[in-house]
């Protein structure tokens, strides 16, 4: 009995999971979702982002990277590096300031939160009085000025925040100092901008809402000069010689005034960009010089309200040359990072963070050129709808993948990534690992997965070799010659997909031969190869059959899309040279392939077929269809997909015609209120007939019976225990396994003789439940080595001498049969015992952390309920649970993907990867330093600029919009990611 | 009257004495000990010397206890000849005319005085009662239970649902809602998990032991507090062949009273069902040591699928070319538990026995000439 083992041997085991397994989440890769701040610091060279979940993050020197999270669930509105400090000070919504730093540990730097501070106003004031609306990190490292809704500027003393209370600048002060014949002189309104004198810090300007400016004297505590604007402000700016402020207005128009002793408060210039019409809001602009010639300008906003209103955009002046940057989402802040050692040189790149992504400019570069981010790069530029990891890339294959990727960046300026703060004290990766992540819109992308950075690599487009209705000169259109503002499309985040049967639904690649198979939405399947040159190539077409005659068939679905028969030139990289089209056009569900054997298997909820990509021909066909399932004969999928097909075209135009749109304001109103009314009858109707489930087995009725979950090749014992043979395996959402004995030709006649496979078992599990994955292990409990790994020398031959085992996954059990007699040898009960159910599975690798040589195969499993597990081999024994993921995080869960070393990514947002590990000896997190700046005397402090992004910046005017149609985004993507899901829950409901 | 059969044989004779009686007749006949031959041949055998050639027989004999038991296989046909003492007595019935509930082998101390009278003494009076159809054991199954009466509190019932790959659908459905808890602090609302609804016609109503908005408590011993409504749905899907629920019924005026009140527990009714017969009939918390013999009801103390459930849970693999076949766990990795319960009936010859569903089975396994189910 099992409950009586010995103690010994059970603590022994203990120990031995410790030095193997060990989970933590180490860290997260791609783009923050929902950016709501952005911070500069000039002397550290870091930037840092806030989010509304209210995570600061700061990023340096590729690698170089820190995560804090706010207790409170509130999100970031400032990020403000203090001068010449370690220290930042973040504002967050609920009005509370922090205060964070850099603190040296074991030789790495860790970004600690070590202050919090809330404004407390005269007792019985209103909240308004102490609502923090601008932020000024004095430069002397000490002061902080704290502006407020109700007019009163505050100082604070830091670290410690504590309140200088003789040195407030109350809005009294100020009021009684005003001009008479000022119009706004009665209500001068919030704080909206408080910058300090770049040569003197004494001098600070508080520019008010309502348009008045104000010099004020810190030490003196007095109001030297009054900038009596009318219009509503937006942001100041004080020039680097402390001459000029700069002011820009709601209104789009931006003034220029004299700072000087005179009382002349006459505007020097004043300037509607795009003028004439009534223009939008200029949130932010920033005035910064050259050695020689004309100074930059540079503004967000100010476009033609009309006809560019919905444009996101930065303005970049410099002498002649003048370019509207049109971002594709909404503009968060954004600084200029300058040449030299004390940050005052020419300014050499724009960092600009938009809701979607950061897109950095080389300024110095003719043509302005984007600087491509080694992070940060949004993985959601296409909704990301699936991934697969490959490891350990030979460096042959690296480099080639590598230059072809560099093919495509040649747009890309040359200068070196700016933001080089901090020192990246990671070990290199021990290997080279490749995530290969399929979106939406067809294209695969390659990202360098090795280390901190999840760096972009390659993109493989496969629109080209299919006719769609996208016009390819839809989304990059420069402007048109002479066009007023002068546009250009910056970014690339463009989540709208043309034609969503592109979408990548499985990607396989085999590292050793440079063979690559993806397969989309609309049931095709392209095998491609890497090719260094560009090349023209005819992709061939096999149709394939899936239904193999099944009686009573209609497909209402999507139709197949159309392959070009004409030759296509293929830029250098991953080449197709052939398609196989599955009819019924169904999506993908399973692929895999065997570059040894020159082979595909493909799957899809119609049965699956074998292609021989030597021959270009079929080898196998074999429909799984369940003639009494319904929603497979009839394709349910193809009218989720209409759906939001419509969904997003009627969403574009609605973007497109905004200001159409708002011209009949009343009346969306209104149908907003009958929409309201309509959903909350249906929560009503909900709360009456509350979430039932059905409690039925299993029948063979079910719907998707048939779909094809998982494919497998694997060289084992199928007929008999002394030869081996290649075979095929397929397990179906019914809990079915085929498999299939492969009679290849010799590798002399392998050209033109034919592969031949011949049903050799079938196997009907009896809890029916859905086959998601199929391992064969050798001799020794080990699984069987991937194609081609051995002849490369990089694994152990399999042993054969033994007998082999199988493995099946269904999502509710894991059973271990022997072979070539099928009997059932041990199981593990998952579903039967905690009710949840296996989601992913994938064989890895755990190497021990206390000796290098030893180590065990495992298998890493991840359930419904967002569990990780690690099932022992062979003996399918439980080894180590965690929680990883929310239950609820439905699309996290689908999203998941393991490696081969006891690692796994998964979505915690359209746009990022959590990278977590089960082992103990691979764990990537970044380890680095930050030291603080050397102070560089009294005398330069004078000279250094405010940090780069202090100001305020809002732009509350698309927000919402921008907000909803994001939501709908994400619930699509969650919608689609979750289809076997909803499948699998519809089953039971 | 046992005293007679006790009696240790003197004499080892290779013969065995066989008196078939049908009706009223009598046949004698003797059989070779050594070499009994095979279950259908004896049948033969018996339709010869009765000269019935072609009335299906139920054959049933009397054991050394008294009971009346049934010969319908290889097995218990050899059993009954080594057993034979000398004298093998044989009761042969028409099938459509037979009264099975004279067989049984669990009612030594109920029966034993009865089952052999009932056929010897007053054979006639039997057939004089209107003809109840009811088929043997073998041919019908368990249904569902009420387990474990005498472990669980009287507000408790655990009933198990035998699905057993029959067409009656399991036919309920759970819902989410809240309870009302006793705790030291006081009365506590927590969230629960109750049957919502019974589909009219499934196995849930038919059995009238669950009822909707009765509590579910645990499944198949494992709890469901903590857990969401998709995890228990998933549990009881998974073990739907042979689904044991604990519920609170809503209904708590149905409870089965214990014998006596206040008592001490002591003899569970007959309506315990298979529990009854597990050896456990005493009260409370004990059986838990007695971890040798397995009583069913404390799966809640197993190494999960271990003990339950594997018996109707053999998958089944196809060969190529050959004929489907269960897959048979590899014996030295399994331990006892893991034998079918059932096996007995899953040996039947169905050419002899032809069980109505088993049979029809079959007929659906032909159509597409692929899957056999069990």
């Amino acid at each position: 009995m099992k409950r009586f083992r010995r103690h010994g041997q059970e603590s022994q085991r203990d120990r031995l999971k410790q030095e193997l397994f060990a989970f933590n989440k180490a860290m997260e890769h791609g783009f923050p979702h929902q950016p709501s701040a952005l911070g500069y610091s000039p002397s550290l060279k870091l930037l840092a982002i806030g989010t509304r979940s209210g995570a600061i993050k700061l990023y340096g020197a590729p690698g170089v990277e820190f995560m804090g999270l706010h207790d409170e669930n509130a999100a970031v509105t400032q990020v403000h590096f203090m001068p010449h400090q370690v220290e930042l000070v973040t504002l967050l919504d609920d009005n509370s300031l922090h205060m964070w730093t850099l603190r040296g540990h074991n030789g790495l730097s860790e970004l600690l939160e070590i202050g919090r501070f809330t404004l407390t106003g005269p007792p019985g004031a209103p909240p308004s009085v102490t609502r923090v609306t601008a932020v000024l990190a004095h430069s002397s490292g000490e002061l902080l000025l704290l502006g407020t809704e109700g007019g009163h500027v505050f100082v604070v003393e830091v670290p410690g925040f504590r309140e200088l209370e003789e040195r407030n600048i109350s809005l009294d002060q100020i009021a009684s100092s005003v001009p008479d014949d000022y119009i706004g002189r009665r209500n001068l309104e919030h704080v909206e901008a408080l910058q300090e004198n770049p040569v003197d810090p004494d001098q600070v300007i508080i520019g008010y809402g309502r348009g008045l400016m104000v010099i004020w004297d810190l030490e003196k505590k007095l109001a030297i000069q009054h900038i009596p604007a009318t219009q509503q402000l937006e942001s100041v700016c004080w020039t680097e010689d402390g001459k000029y402020i700069l002011s820009s207005h709601s209104d789009g128009s931006y003034c220029r005034w004299m700072v000087g002793g005179q009382d002349t408060n006459e505007e020097e210039k004043s300037d509607i960009p795009y003028g004439h019409f009534p223009c939008k809001a200029i949130s932010k602009i920033v005035q910064l010089p050259t050695e020689e010639g004309p100074p930059f300008l540079l503004f967000s906003g100010g476009m033609p309200r009309a006809s560019y209103g919905d444009r996101h955009c930065i303005t970049v002046i410099h002498g002649k040359k003048h370019v509207a940057l049109d971002f594709t989402s909404r503009i968060i802040d954004f600084f200029v990072i300058r040449d030299g050692p004390e940050h005052t040189g020419e300014p050499s790149a724009l960092v600009v963070l938009v809701e979607e992504e950061l897109v950095v400019i080389d300024l110095q570069t003719e043509g302005w050129p984007i600087i491509q981010t080694p992070y940060l790069v949004p993985l959601h530029s296409s909704a990301i709808t699936c991934s697969h990891h490959v490891s350990t890339i030979p460096l042959k294959l690296w480099e080639r993948i590598f230059a072809a990727g560099k093919h495509q960046n040649a747009h890309y300026s040359k200068k070196p990534w700016p933001v080089t703060g901090g020192q990246n004290l990671a070990p290199d990766p021990p290997q080279r690992d490749l995530l290969l992540t399929g979106h939406e819109d067809g294209t695969v992308r390659f990202w360098d997965a090795s280390g901190v950075c999840l760096y972009p690599m390659y993109k493989l487009s496969t629109a080209g070799v299919f006719h769609t209705d996208a016009d390819p000169n839809d989304n990059m259109n420069q402007g048109t010659e002479g066009e007023w503002p002068p546009f250009r499309k910056v970014g690339c985040f463009d989540p709208y997909s043309d034609d969503p049967r592109l979408g990548i639904q499985k990607i396989h690649l085999c590292k050793y031969s440079g063979y690559l198979t993806v397969a989309g939405t609309a049931g095709q399947i392209l095998m491609l190869e890497l090719n260094d040159e560009a090349a023209e190539q005819t992709v061939e077409a096999k149709v394939v059959d899936l239904l193999q005659g099944q009686e009573g068939f209609r497909w209402k679905g999507h139709t197949q899309l159309d392959i070009q028969e004409d030759p296509v030139m293929f830029p250098a990289g991953f080449q197709p040279f052939a398609v196989v089209q599955c009819q019924p056009p169904a999506v993908v569900t399973a692929l895999t392939l065997h570059s040894e054997w020159k082979l595909i298997a493909f799957g899809t909820s119609h049965g699956f077929g074998l292609y021989d990509y030597q021959q270009k021909n079929s080898v196998l066909i074999k429909c799984t269809l369940n003639p009494s399932d319904q929603l497979a004969m009839e394709g349910p999928l193809s009218r989720v997909k209409s759906i939001k097909k419509s969904l997003r075209q009627s969403f574009r135009r609605i973007r497109r015609s905004r200001v159409s749109l708002r011209k009949q304001h009343v009346n969306t109103a209104t149908k907003l209120q009958e929409a309201n009314a309509r959903l909350e009858a249906e929560l009503a109707e909900m709360e009456l007939a509350p979430v039932q489930r059905k409690i039925e087995a299993r029948s063979s009725d079910d719907s998707f019976t048939g779909l094809v979950r998982t494919l497998y090749f694997a060289d084992t014992f199928l007929s008999d225990s002394s030869h081996n043979t290649p075979s095929l395996w397929a397990g179906t959402n019914g809990g079915c396994v085929f498999a299939y004995m492969l009679r290849l030709p010799s590798v002399e006649h392998r050209a033109d003789e034919p592969v031949t496979a011949q049903l050799s078992k079938e196997i009907q599990l009896m809890h029916r439940a859905p086959v998601v994955g199929i391992v064969v292990l050798d001799g020794h409990g080990a699984p069987l080595p991937e194609p081609l790994e051995v002849a490369h020398d990089l694994a152990r031959a399999p042993d054969m001498q033994g007998s082999h085992h199988l493995l099946v996954v269904s999502e509710e059990q894991f059973k271990v049969f022997t072979l070539p007699k099928v009997s059932a040898k041990m199981k593990l009960k998952l579903t039967a015992v905690d009710g949840s159910r296996v989601r992913r599975v994938g064989m890895a690798w755990f190497g021990s952390s206390r000796t290098e040589d030893y180590g065990e195969s495992g298998l890493l499993v991840l359930t419904n309920q967002g569990d990780v597990h690690v099932v022992s081999l062979p003996h399918v024994k439980m080894q180590v649970h965690y929680p990883c993921i929310r239950r609820e995080d439905v699309s996290g869960i689908a999203s998941c993907v393991f490696t081969k070393h006891g690692q796994g990514f998964y979505l915690i947002s359209p746009s990022e990867f959590e990278r977590f590990s089960l082992s103990t000896r691979c764990v990537v997190e970044p380890r680095c330093l930050v030291e603080a700046p050397l102070h560089s005397g009294c005398s330069n402090q004078h000279q250094s600029q405010p940090d780069g992004a202090s100001s305020t910046h809002r732009a509350k005017h698309d927000g919402e919009d921008a907000e909803v149609l994001q939501e709908i985004q994400k619930s699509l993507e969650g919608d689609q990611m979750s289809f076997l899901e909803n499948n699998v829950k519809s089953a039971v409901a | 009257m046992n005293k007679n059969h006790r009696v240790p044989s003197s004499r080892s004779l290779n013969a065995v004495e066989v008196k078939s009686k049908f009706g009223a007749e009598f046949r004698r006949f003797s059989l070779e000990r050594s070499k009994p031959g095979r279950f259908d041949e004896f049948y033969g055998l018996l339709q010869h010397v009765h000269r019935i050639p072609n009335v299906e027989l139920l054959v049933g004999y009397a054991d050394v206890h008294g009971d009346l038991l049934p010969i319908n296989n290889d097995d218990n046909y050899h059993k009954a000849i080594s057993t034979a003492n000398p004298l093998l007595r044989l009761f042969l019935q028409r099938k459509e005319e037979a009264d099975h509930g004279t067989f049984g082998t669990d009612s030594l101390t109920r029966k034993k005085n009865t089952v052999l009278s009932a056929v010897l003494l007053r054979p006639d009076h039997n057939k004089k009662k209107p003809p109840v159809i009811i088929s043997l054991p073998k041919d019908f199954r368990p249904v569902s239970s009420i387990i474990d009466v005498d472990i669980l509190p009287e507000t408790h019932r655990r009933v198990r649902l035998y699905k057993h790959g029959q067409e009656k659908p399991l036919g309920f459905y759970i819902r989410d809602g809240s309870s009302v808890r006793v705790t030291p602090q006081g009365l506590e609302k927590v969230p629960g998990i109750f049957i919502s609804r019974l589909v009219p016609g499934g196995l849930a109503e038919s059995t009238g032991l669950l009822a909707v908005n009765d509590e579910v408590l645990e499944v198949n011993g494992i709890e469901v507090a903590g857990k969401s409504l998709d995890q228990v749905t998933d549990m009881m899907i998974a073990n739907s062949h042979n689904l044991i629920i604990t519920v609170k019924p809503a209904n708590q005026r149905n409870n089965i009273v214990r014998s006596g009140v206040g008592g001490g527990g002591g003899a569970a009714s007959g309506s315990s069902g298979r529990s009854s017969d597990s050896g456990a009939s005493y009260y409370g918390y004990s059986s838990h040591s007695a971890a040798a013999s397995i009583p069913p009801h404390i799966i809640q103390n197993f190494p999960v699928g271990e003990l339950e459930s594997d018996e109707d849970e053999e998958d089944l693999v196809i060969e190529a070319g050959g004929e489907a076949e269960p897959i048979r766990h590899v014996a030295s990795n399994h331990s006892m538990s893991s034998l079918p319960r059932y096996e007995p009936h899953l040996n039947l010859r169905t050419a002899t026995t032809p069980s109505p569903d088993r049979a029809m089975e079959r007929g659906s396994l032909e159509e597409d000439g692929t899957v056999i189910t069990l």
